[in-house]
């Protein structure tokens, strides 16, 4: 039987902040590379995001974020994902974040900071050049 | 204990990322996937599976959204499969029905699941049948399917649901889109919503005289709902509906649909069966490329071409 993967993705918006369009753009270029993209809309917990990406068992977790809370909310999901054992999921993140708080985010397991301006197609051979056949 | 052994154990004990895990297996196909199927098969039947179709932009995901929340009072668990269409341009797919049920999502009775299509025709994906199995056999008490947004001939959710919800919405046609077939015809509960809207009488009223057009009286007589989603309303009117619905199915009068639906089940497992084995032989004989050719250059037409290639194959078959 052939079998049909597909990278799953989840585009997620925690916190507070209303602006989705760059998280818009790059769901809509994830799709357009051929992955299943599932957008969870604005204002997401770290529990709403870490527990969708449970239940519809994703490759990649993408964090937007404009409001400045990037240092308290990723921590938190990072966390929950550590205890639901999710470390296996590649999670990566975007929008307003400054240089000097990447280190510390990277450290946590974020494993790239995309800035404003970021090309999408990097942001699609970032992904597939990261996720692994997970199990 | 083998991995597949103690999967199907941990879906029936309803651990959520053993459920999440199964349907990523059955949805790939991967190879282990008939084996788990059969092993959680026996502890499937007992939900109730509620399909829920109707035009794009109708407010199906809504609709579910406070369904889900008033089962969720009703101290009932649920499962939602919601279907969204697979580009036929880049394979890849937008999954966005879970926006509107999010506040859902972290409550321990629900797991919901979004599936692409993956260009499998009719509203649903190939998988989702696999994918209400594996919820069904994890003790979900309800299990809601929505399709994508269907037009007139998105009907394959009548294979796999037991009540099936249409939703409207006021101004998305006349009463001769109504009298059309499909959609109208596969409604076991219709619901009009955007009931805040102008003209939602003369809907109610269209989709009643359609409905009414049926003479067969011993029959359900599909109830049209009015409701405002947004709002929260008319969610407990169209569960005290569905509940209904569900009551009647357990009258003998309708034991025969029930046989239909395994019917088809074992129709559709048939099909993929035998295609799937016929054409590996043929191709490893290297006769499917033989006829490839032949088609390519117009000696033959495909059905002549099928018809030759099974009297080899299948000494009973006959051509018609």
């Amino acid at each position: 039987m052939k079998s049909d993967r597909k990278i799953r993705v989840i585009v997620a918006k925690p916190g507070l902040d209303s602006h989705d369009r760059g998280a818009k753009i790059v769901a809509r270029a994830f799709r357009d590379a051929g992955m299943e993209v599932i957008y969870t809309g604005l204002r997401q917990t770290p529990e709403q995001i870490v527990e969708t990406a449970l239940q519809e068992d994703v490759d990649v977790i993408g964090l937007s974020i404009l409001s400045g809370a990037h240092m308290t909310l990723f921590p938190k999901i990072m966390e929950l994902m550590k205890q639901k054992r999710l470390e296996d999921i590649l999670v990566f993140a975007g929008g307003i974040i400054p240089d000097q708080d990447v280190p510390a985010l990277r450290k946590i397991g974020i494993k790239r900071v995309f800035g404003p301006g970021t090309p999408t197609d990097e942001l699609v051979k970032f992904v597939r050049k990261n996720t692994r056949r997970r199990k | 204990m083998s991995q597949i052994k103690r999967l199907v154990g941990n879906v029936v004990k309803s651990d959520r990322r053993s459920i999440a895990k199964t349907i990523t297996l059955v949805e790939n196909n991967q190879p282990e996937a008939q084996e788990i199927i059969s092993k959680l098969y026996p502890h499937t039947g007992k939900a109730h599976i509620i399909g829920v179709t109707g035009p794009t932009g109708s407010g199906k995901s809504t609709l579910i959204g406070k369904l889900v929340k008033e089962l969720r009072k009703r101290k009932r668990t649920v499962g939602v499969v919601a279907v969204d269409p697979t580009s036929p341009f880049t394979g890849g797919a937008f999954l966005g029905d879970r926006i509107r049920m999010q506040e859902l999502s972290t409550d321990e009775g629900v797991f919901i699941r979004s599936m692409a299509t993956r260009n499998n025709p009719g509203g649903l994906a190939k998988a989702t049948r696999d994918a209400i199995m594996v919820l069904d056999a994890s003790g979900k008490d309800v299990i809601i399917v929505e399709t994508v947004g269907a037009g007139q001939s998105e009907v394959e959710i009548i294979k796999v649901a037991q009540t099936v919800v249409v939703v409207l919405a006021p101004g998305l046609g006349d009463d001769i889109q109504a009298i059309k077939a499909g959609m109208m015809e596969i409604g076991d509960i219709f619901v009009v919503n955007k009931a805040d809207r102008e003209n939602v009488d003369k809907a109610v009223s269209e989709i009643w005289a359609m409905l009414n057009m049926n003479p067969d009286k011993e029959k359900w007589t599909p109830p049209v709902i009015k409701a405002t989603a947004i709002k929260d309303e008319g969610t407990t009117d169209l569960i005290d509906k569905i509940d209904e619905h569900r009551k009647y199915l357990k009258t003998e009068v309708v034991g025969m649909k029930y046989k239909e639906r395994i019917e088809t089940e074992l129709i559709e497992a048939i099909k993929l069966k035998a295609a799937q084995s016929v054409i590996s032989d043929l191709k490893e004989r290297g006769e499917f490329d033989e006829f490839i050719g032949k088609i390519m250059e117009k000696k033959i037409d495909p059905y002549s071409a099928a018809d030759a290639l099974l009297t080899k194959r299948l000494k009973k078959y006959k051509a018609s």
